[in-house]
């Protein structure tokens, strides 16, 4: 069995070059997002987030089911899909970019290491070029990612109506925590 | 589990090896490979909002309330529009309906509220047993079972005491919808309603109807509605008349407004189904409004 693990890997780096390990990836990562105001607290979970991270090559991709986001209010949670965030016509949020000035080295050192992330967000249809610090973090085989960022619902062409304009912050805070298993070489061949 | 880890292991390091480190790619390659790992797992996934709130105009639509959110329903109609300037074409007049729902599961609702018309209190149960999806292993459509009880307190002076049984009218209703886009959604509810009393020898106690309804949104927030109900052949489908319903949906923060024009005066279906009795084309239209107000009682997780 391991022999033929063994082959089959070696096979499939012949074949595939660019997909030698370096590359961590998940379907069940958790994004968080949180709006604060005095009249209202809104927090929303997402914990089928998708996600490739390649720290040999510095590459990062995400996408975000927008349907999948949990609130605490039934009500919240259809005006988020129907009015706010059109779900059902930008079904995910994506996020493609790559590490600034990064080198995969670090991660041997323990802890978390700080990295700079820079690349196009895509959220309800309007894509924008971010630039967002991050922490990454190798933690036996799996690769942890963490990040914090804000995001202004205006600067994706999110309306909101007048009515409740005061119960949702001006900018929302995201965390993202991922925990990505290496992708596997025989993957690609199975 | 740490054995295939290791293996793997060995086999990236191996690979590593021989190969050198990794030479970069562009971008598109880690999207494309995370697009590949997420279609393979499309999970199941509902589709929201088919219609905007618990109720199409009179009748039930097949959403519920949340799990732990408590609905309350304000539904009134006024007198009938062609009452003349006298009854400020109906506005003088009024019927009412205050009702509580409230979403003990995701699935399953219960209810209850009282008409001013024939002082009748009702209940219902309402079950989602079907629920649109898209991804693996979808539903075409949502399917939501209705049963409701009302039970009219209405005190019959002259005539013999009514017992309580004769004062109840059951429905059973099978509310089948699906959302055409997210603009368009439509309803069809097959409806049996039982009457342990009518007046006269002909008088149906089982009534059947069938009802139509959709829902078009004609901007984020507005929608247009229309319900018909049709009474299968029989005494009632010819003393009554089919229910008719226009109107349209109003949404704000969180509330519902609906407003609309209906030639039934009651709200709940024991009278719009087998009493309604106005001729929408000649004018017997009551205006009328719903104002859902929504209350989260418990969180959702």
């Amino acid at each position: 069995m391991k022999q033929l693990l063994i082959l089959l890997g070696l096979l499939g780096s012949l074949a595939s070059p660019a997909l030698a390990q370096a590359r961590y990836f998940t379907r069940t990562g958790t994004i968080r997002f949180f709006s604060a105001t005095p009249f209202e607290d809104i927090e929303a979970r997402n914990q089928l987030v998708g996600a490739v991270v390649d720290v040999q090559a510095g590459q990062v991709a995400f996408s975000v089911p927008m349907k999948e986001f949990k609130f605490p209010k039934t009500l919240m949670q259809t005006h988020f899909n129907e009015s706010y965030v059109e779900s059902e016509k930008y079904a995910a949020a994506t996020f493609t970019g790559r590490l600034v000035d990064f080198d995969a080295a670090t991660l041997a050192g323990a802890g978390p290491q700080a990295v700079q992330v820079e690349g196009d967000l895509t959220i309800h249809g309007v894509t924008r070029r971010v630039r967002v610090p991050g922490t990454l973090e190798r933690q036996g085989n799996r690769l942890l990612v963490g990040a914090r960022f804000a995001v202004a619902p205006a600067d994706y062409h999110i309306e909101i109506p007048a009515l409740v304009r005061e119960h949702l912050a001006k900018s929302v805070d995201v965390t993202v925590a991922l925990t990505c298993d290496p992708l596997p070489l025989i993957s690609s061949l199975k | 589990m740490t054995s295939t880890a290791t293996t793997r292991r060995l086999a990236l390091g191996l690979a590593a090896t021989l190969l050198g480190a990794a030479p970069a790619r562009a971008q598109t390659d880690v999207l494309q490979q995370l697009n590949q790992l997420t279609r393979d797992s499309l999970a199941r996934s509902y589709v929201p909002a088919t219609f905007k709130g618990t109720r199409i105009i009179n009748g039930h639509s097949i959403e519920t309330p949340g799990p732990g959110s408590l609905v309350f329903l304000i539904s009134h109609r006024f007198g009938r529009l062609n009452s003349g300037a006298y009854a400020f074409f109906g506005l003088d007049q009024a019927t009412i309906r205050l009702g509580l729902e409230y979403g003990l599961t995701e699935r399953l609702a219960v209810g209850a509220g009282r008409s001013s018309l024939e002082k009748t209190v009702d209940g219902f149960l309402k079950y989602k047993l079907l629920r649109q999806s898209t991804g693996a292993g979808a539903e075409p459509v949502s399917v939501t079972l209705l049963a409701t009880a009302a039970l009219t307190s209405l005190r019959f002076a002259p005539e013999p005491a009514r017992t309580m049984a004769s004062r109840l009218t059951y429905t059973y209703q099978a509310l089948i919808a699906r959302k055409l886009s997210p603009e368009l959604a439509v309803q069809l509810m097959p409806t049996l309603l039982h009457r342990y009393y009518v007046e006269r020898r002909r008088d149906q106690n089982n009534v059947y109807a069938l009802g139509l309804a959709a829902r078009q949104k004609i901007s984020k927030r507005v929608a247009l509605t229309g319900e018909y109900y049709y009474l299968l052949p029989g005494a009632t489908q010819d003393d009554y008349r089919n229910a008719l319903a226009l109107g349209f949906d109003i949404e704000t923060g969180g509330h519902v407004f609906q407003l609309h024009f209906t030639n039934s005066q009651g709200m709940i279906e024991k009278f719009f189904i087998p009493q309604t009795q106005g001729n929408f084309l000649r004018g017997d239209i009551y205006f009328g409004f719903n104002i859902a107000r929504s209350f989260q009682l418990r969180a959702q997780h």
